[in-house]
């Protein structure tokens, strides 16, 4: 039987929110067709450092295993993305793993999320239909819009273009390209679009579109494709329509 | 900064780059061009702007209120960013850093330029002529800042009007904002030739 090839394995690790970050180095055995998320489990089961030393299992959050939820999102060889879809075979070894920090790390890999999910809140990223009384169909919706509506709503909120973003970190309030691209896509639904002065008043407060610089690599970094630079560029048109209806116009908010 | 305001700092802070401070530094630049026509040629086109009437109040609204604020406000956005160009290496990062180096460069450059030529003439009565910059570039050494202070200057102006095409939601798609960055490369490429042959002009 041949050798068990090895796979080399370093993980950026932090015990608690506030403790200090470290590197430990892992040796684990070699599969064909491992996702970085198997590796981790490989560790778990096995939670012994190259030096032989006996550590804690390391800590990281997984849902979906199909690149749906966002959840177990990372940086993988520096760059951030998910540990379900991001394939042994196709990275260069040793493998890196780190904890997304731009966001506040809970333990080890696992991060907390939860100033998107705030953003999203704040930026009204719904369609209000709740009434006390029956309010009846909405306006249709052209095919060709929901089209490429529908490809702004396979953001899973995972935080890779927040994380990649020059502009969002603890030095600055800028909510980063997700909520703002869910903004774009809640205008265009047509009664979502009933709200739309709402939503672009909310991006034109602090921490909004504004913030953002055009390095764009959000959209390069955006697991699920999602033309997220598009969408804070027509933002950007409808934040400057608005705001002269905010000055100058009268009743007409919305049209 | 009341709450609330960020996004209208940004959009002056956009809107100022360009009118009127862009289209001052592209004024200025040509204006200097003239002295590859030699010194009188540069001499009559500076003193024609000297000859601008209220000429105090054009230089403060036009020039000095708008740069102060452009650059004041610039050095806060610049340092607001935390660079990763080792993760993404893409064109556009670069431009973004480029533009925040060349705005932190140039507000030490401007300063200096303005206390050696502008500043001089209100504290010790100074000619602004064309000897007084071939007297300040007779140096190598200044020569580069100011070779250096021009180029960074073209790259910042050129790269910040495809932002404020951006920003103000003039250039939505990616190819138009791919054709656009082109087109403000080549006004890049013109500009700096422009400005680098008038100060040498003065050598």
């Amino acid at each position: 039987m041949a050798e068990q090839k090895m796979l080399d394995v370093e993980v950026q690790r932090q015990d608690s929110a506030d403790s200090p970050s470290y590197w430990e180095k892992f040796q684990v055995p070699y599969r064909p067709n491992m996702n970085v998320i198997s590796v981790l489990m490989a560790i778990r089961e096995n939670p012994v450092t190259v030096e032989g030393k006996q550590t804690s299992p390391v800590a990281w959050d997984m849902n979906c295993l199909e690149e749906v939820c966002g959840a177990c999102s990372m940086v993988i060889n520096g760059r951030p993305r998910q540990s379900c879809s991001s394939l042994v075979d196709q990275l260069p070894q040793p493998l890196k793993l780190q904890p997304m920090s731009t966001f506040p790390v809970i333990r080890d890999l696992q991060i907390d999320r939860s100033r998107m999910f705030d953003s999203l809140k704040k930026v009204k990223a719904w369609v209000p239909i709740d009434g006390s009384y029956d309010l009846g169909e909405g306006p249709r919706m052209p095919e060709r819009k929901r089209e490429w509506a529908y490809e702004l709503s396979k953001c899973m909120t995972c935080g890779v273009c927040l994380e990649s973003c020059p502009n969002v970190n603890s030095g600055s309030s800028f909510m980063g390209p997700a909520p703002l691209s869910q903004v774009r896509l809640f205008n265009t639904h047509p009664t979502g679009a009933m709200n739309k002065d709402e939503r672009l008043n909310a991006i034109m407060g602090d921490g909004g579109l504004a913030n953002c610089g055009n390095s764009q690599n959000c959209v390069a970094a955006c697991p699920k494709g999602i033309p997220l630079t598009t969408s804070i560029a027509s933002l950007n048109r409808a934040a400057t329509v608005q705001m002269f209806k905010n000055f100058f116009g009268s009743d007409h908010m919305v049209d | 900064m009341s709450k609330d305001r960020e996004f209208y700092w940004r959009r002056l802070h956009s809107l100022l780059g360009l009118i009127p401070v862009g289209l001052f530094v592209t004024m200025h630049l040509l204006i200097n061009y003239s002295a590859t026509n030699g010194e009188e040629s540069f001499n009559k086109a500076s003193g024609l702007m000297e000859s601008i009437p209220f000429l105090p109040i054009v230089e403060w609204v036009v020039i000095y209120i708008p740069l102060m604020f452009h650059a004041l406000y610039g050095v806060y956005i610049a340092f607001t960013a935390k660079p990763n160009l080792n993760r993404f290496g893409t064109t556009r990062n670069w431009f973004f850093m480029m533009q925040r180096v060349t705005g932190i460069f140039l507000v030490i450059f401007i300063a200096w330029h303005i206390f050696q030529t502008r500043l001089q003439k209100t504290i010790n009565d100074v000619e602004i002529d064309y000897n007084l910059v071939a007297d300040i570039v007779s140096n190598p050494g200044m020569l580069a800042f100011y070779i250096a202070g021009i180029i960074a200057t073209t790259f910042h102006l050129a790269n910040g009007i495809w932002s404020f095409l951006v920003s103000w939601g003039l250039i939505q798609s990616p190819k138009s904002q791919k054709v656009t960055t082109y087109i403000t490369m080549i006004f890049f490429v013109l500009l700096s030739v422009v400005g680098v042959m008038a100060i040498l002009a003065f050598v």
